[in-house]
């Protein structure tokens, strides 16, 4: 599995102009999200829905620094190898088909973590300020908690990709998940900004655990206990989906196989 | 007369940056084309031949107005190419061998009338230069059909008549027989003949496929590492490049192996020595070699074959300095 | 002699040809307007759950602010409609299609834009009108000729002033050919700016938007005019008149930016 992360990783290097453009792109969008979000705080008195000034730096910079890695967008590549027939040839090797795109999805994320997280968190923490963290604890929860998000995130992607076995255009639910996910991930403002009911939905779908949580544990919203829960979480929501998507490899393959596809 | 395409001290220079190691890049400049003067008249074919990389690729680009000269003067159709990119453009045709010009998703039919739009050309006068193309070319059969689903042979024919729908002056083909099945090269030599016949188009044609050349082209200019290194016709890179014509003399009795004949060296004996082949040195004449073989012994019958044209190019790339042709060209200098 | 035909018949014809090879796709027709749609909407989502956090907004209260989201919601969307397709540039220069295209008798520019039309892309722009109804009936606005006027011509300004802006930064590509975020930080991210107050922002970021690339003139200062509000930045009413001077100043930034780019890209300048 090393190996595959590996060599996504590498693949993913080459694309260097690519690369310094899609950060800069981050920082744009990071730089016009927080000057909405300080101005919302400062017509609050300071504080909104708990974050104060400097949590809403360190929030929306590694936000914007995450969103890469844990790819909050359309993403359809399997859901293209369905189509092609190429699955067949992902079937065919000796490791769970499963486990080698989740290595590779890993290797894909780690190339963007280093180049795409890093610039947005320098340039925006040296315009801005960031908040610097209490307990030593954060980072290294943080780190847990952005690969954990990679998984959630590569969990649902997958089994969106997935029902091509079904579906003659996934496009539909593609777009569907991508409205979702923007939404209730904490992309386009903090979940805690919404009514709460809407939170409280949110927080009952996998989608909070890809973008919310580790920026929540990395702000010290949750310190902890909470923290280790929220880990908790993401971890089951990696099983529960990873369990799903296999399932419902082997229901499309045997659909497939049935109807001579 | 005008010169159609005229060209002075040409030259192109392009900045190759490579990877060394993890962080070093390497800048060096490339000369893909280096001082190429030439002058080619109104209705002339000319053939424009030379290893992958020796510089034909950027000389037509030059041409076409797609890329300015480093340095030199370059003048087609009495325009500047990239200056009057437009104007040049409504007197000039191009194929590109690898890039189509032609709408992939429409009917090939679609692509003629896009391009009749865009040249702005009146019904009546493009109709009736497509319905005269289409007869030669046999498009009938497919001008419906969408352009991604024809055969490269078809889809060739359509690129072809596409470039020549505004009735241009000058013709310029990149490589437009590659890959083709021999009946539709054939058939596009035909046509690009007659072309240059009734209506006095010049073509410029680069190409490997040699057929081509001898078809069509009354010039040839072979090009190496961006420098012209010959301008004439075919009998005359055939003695450049030290390409032989053979005299073959069926003799009336066997006779012992023609070693001796001056001017002439011995290749073959067939059948005991009734029939033998002698290679003309360079500068000696046929006429003075069969003289010389007659005065040895009775000749029946004879005859002189030229050299093979593959055998011409097949020396001229392996001369020292010069690449063969299937070669896998040097990376291509970027742009930006 | 015949008569040749005009340029218009060339576009047309170019246009025409795109419309009629996309609606033959019916299905995934519809799936793309909807999927448009969906853009906006997580917009207006983000825009409302702020609001849901605090009454005013530096003084703008959410109906205001809707106002400024549909003008350049329209804008932005009549834009990508327009020159949305100079997106294709980068792809276009490596698969050395644009050489293609330098051999017609036609601007590159032109061909580019021409060279597909989505259709879809109408989805946008009817959402983005509703909201705009919907908000500027919303506002209560005090309806004066001028105000009217405005309303009805700033769409067309923030169209010419975003197109504009998407070609300057398109010719970005022309110098580095994978840079296509670049652009997209440009134009999306433009949009993103134009449809919120400019009082939220730090001065000299709303300056430079406004007097070096005018996305003010997009939506906020004509949507401050017609709601009869003050700038809280302190510009005077009278710049959101100058909408079409903006578009004029962009659209010439624009012909430098590209034909320097294509002058780059064909060796000239180095």
């Amino acid at each position: 599995m090393a190996a595959l992360a590996g060599a996504g990783f590498r693949r993913y290097a080459t694309y260097r102009q690519a690369t310094i453009a899609g950060a800069f792109t981050n920082t744009v969008f990071g730089v016009i999200k927080l000057s909405i979000l300080l101005a919302v705080a400062r017509q609050a008195g300071g504080t909104v829905a708990g974050y104060d000034a400097a949590a809403l730096s360190t929030y929306t910079w590694a936000s914007q620094g995450l969103i890469s890695a844990v790819w909050l967008f359309a993403w359809t590549p399997i859901a293209t190898r369905v189509r092609t027939g190429d699955i067949a040839i992902d079937l065919a090797r000796p490791a769970h088909p499963v486990l080698v795109w989740l290595a590779e999805d890993l290797g894909r994320a780690g190339q963007a973590l280093l180049f795409r997280f890093a610039v947005p968190m320098v340039a925006g923490g040296l315009i801005f300020g960031l908040r610097a963290p209490t307990r030593w604890l954060t980072v290294p929860l943080f780190a847990v908690s952005a690969v954990l998000a990679i998984a959630v995130s590569f969990g649902c992607r997958l089994l969106v990709n997935l029902t091509a076995f079904w579906l003659l255009d996934v496009r539909g639910v593609s777009t569907l998940y991508v409205v979702a996910n923007n939404t209730l991930s904490g992309l386009l403002v903090p979940v805690a900004f919404f009514p709460g009911w809407a939170s409280r939905a949110a927080y009952a779908t996998p989608f909070p655990s890809m973008l919310q949580v580790p920026t929540d544990i990395l702000v010290e919203r949750h310190v902890g206990a909470t923290a280790v829960g929220s880990l908790a979480v993401q971890a089951g929501w990696v099983v529960l989906l990873l369990a799903a998507a296999t399932w419902m490899l082997a229901r499309g393959t045997r659909r497939l196989v049935v109807q001579g596809g | 007369m005008e010169p159609i395409v005229d060209v002075r001290g040409l030259r192109r220079e392009f900045t190759v940056r490579r990877s060394v190691g993890r962080l070093r890049r390497d800048r060096h400049v490339v000369r893909a084309v280096d001082g190429i003067t030439v002058a080619i008249a109104p209705g002339e074919c000319v053939g424009y031949i030379g290893a992958n990389g020796a510089g034909k690729s950027t000389t037509i680009k030059i041409l076409t107005g797609v890329l300015v000269p480093t340095a030199g003067e370059v003048r087609v159709c009495g325009l500047q190419p990239v200056r009057q990119r437009r104007e040049l453009a409504r007197r000039i045709g191009v194929v590109f061998g690898q890039r189509s010009q032609l709408w992939w998703d429409l009917p090939l039919a679609d692509s003629f009338r896009l391009l009749a739009a865009i040249h702005r050309l009146p019904d009546r006068v493009w109709r009736s230069r497509l319905d005269a193309c289409a007869d030669l070319l046999d498009l009938g059969g497919f001008l419906a059909t969408p352009v991604r689903q024809l055969s490269l042979g078809q889809r060739m024919r359509g690129e072809v008549t596409a470039a020549l729908l505004h009735s241009p002056e000058l013709l310029v083909l990149d490589e437009p027989t590659i890959g083709l099945d021999i009946v539709s090269r054939e058939r596009l030599r035909g046509f690009l003949a007659d072309e240059r016949r009734r209506l006095g188009t010049t073509i410029l044609l680069t190409t490997h496929d040699l057929p081509d050349i001898e078809r069509l082209c009354d010039r040839i200019l072979v090009v190496d590492q961006g420098r012209l290194v010959f301008d004439g016709d075919l009998p005359a890179l055939a003695v450049r490049v030290g390409a032989q014509r053979v005299l073959v003399v069926d003799l009336t009795e066997p006779a012992p192996p023609l070693t001796d004949v001056p001017g002439a060296t011995l290749l073959e004996v067939e059948a005991g020595g009734l029939r033998q082949q002698l290679a003309i040195d360079a500068g000696a004449t046929a006429a003075a070699v069969v003289a010389q073989v007659s005065a040895r012994v009775p000749l029946r019958d004879l005859a002189i074959r030229e050299p093979e044209i593959e055998d011409v190019v097949a020396r001229l790339y392996a001369r020292p300095g010069g690449a063969s042709p299937g070669d896998s060209p040097p990376a291509a200098p970027g742009r930006g | 002699m015949a008569e040749r035909p005009g340029w218009g018949r060339a576009y047309g014809l170019l246009l025409w040809s795109r419309i009629a090879a996309q609606v033959s796709y019916r299905r995934s027709f519809a799936l793309d307007l909807v999927g448009q749609a969906a853009v906006v909407l997580l917009d207006l989502i983000e825009m409302l759950a702020v609001f849901h956090q605090v009454p005013v907004l530096t003084g703008f209260t959410v109906n205001d602010v809707l106002v400024m989201f549909g003008l350049a919601s329209v804008g932005f969307a009549l834009a990508d409609l327009a020159v949305g397709q100079v997106d294709g540039l980068g792809e276009y220069v490596r698969t050395g299609t644009l050489d293609i295209m330098l051999v017609r008798p036609l601007p590159v520019l032109g061909q580019l834009i021409t060279s597909d039309l989505q259709v879809r892309r109408l989805g946008r722009v009817a959402l983005g009108l509703g909201v705009l109804a919907v908000a500027v009936t919303r506002a209560g606005v005090d309806w004066t000729p001028g105000r009217v006027l405005l309303l009805v011509l700033t769409p067309f300004c923030g169209m010419i002033i975003f197109a504009a802006l998407w070609v300057a930064a398109s010719s970005v590509i022309f110098f580095l050919v994978e840079g296509q975020e670049f652009v997209s930080s440009v134009t999306y991210g433009g949009n993103y700016l134009s449809r919120w107050p400019f009082s939220v922002f730090n001065l000299a970021m709303a300056r430079l938007f406004t007097f070096v690339l005018p996305n003010a003139f997009v939506a906020y200062l004509p949507a401050v005019a017609i709601l009869g509000h003050t700038d809280p930045t302190g510009l005077p009413g009278w710049l959101a008149w100058c909408g079409p001077l903006a578009a004029g100043w962009t659209a010439g930034l624009a012909a430098l930016a590209w034909r320097t780019g294509l002058r780059r890209y064909v060796g000239a300048g180095g």
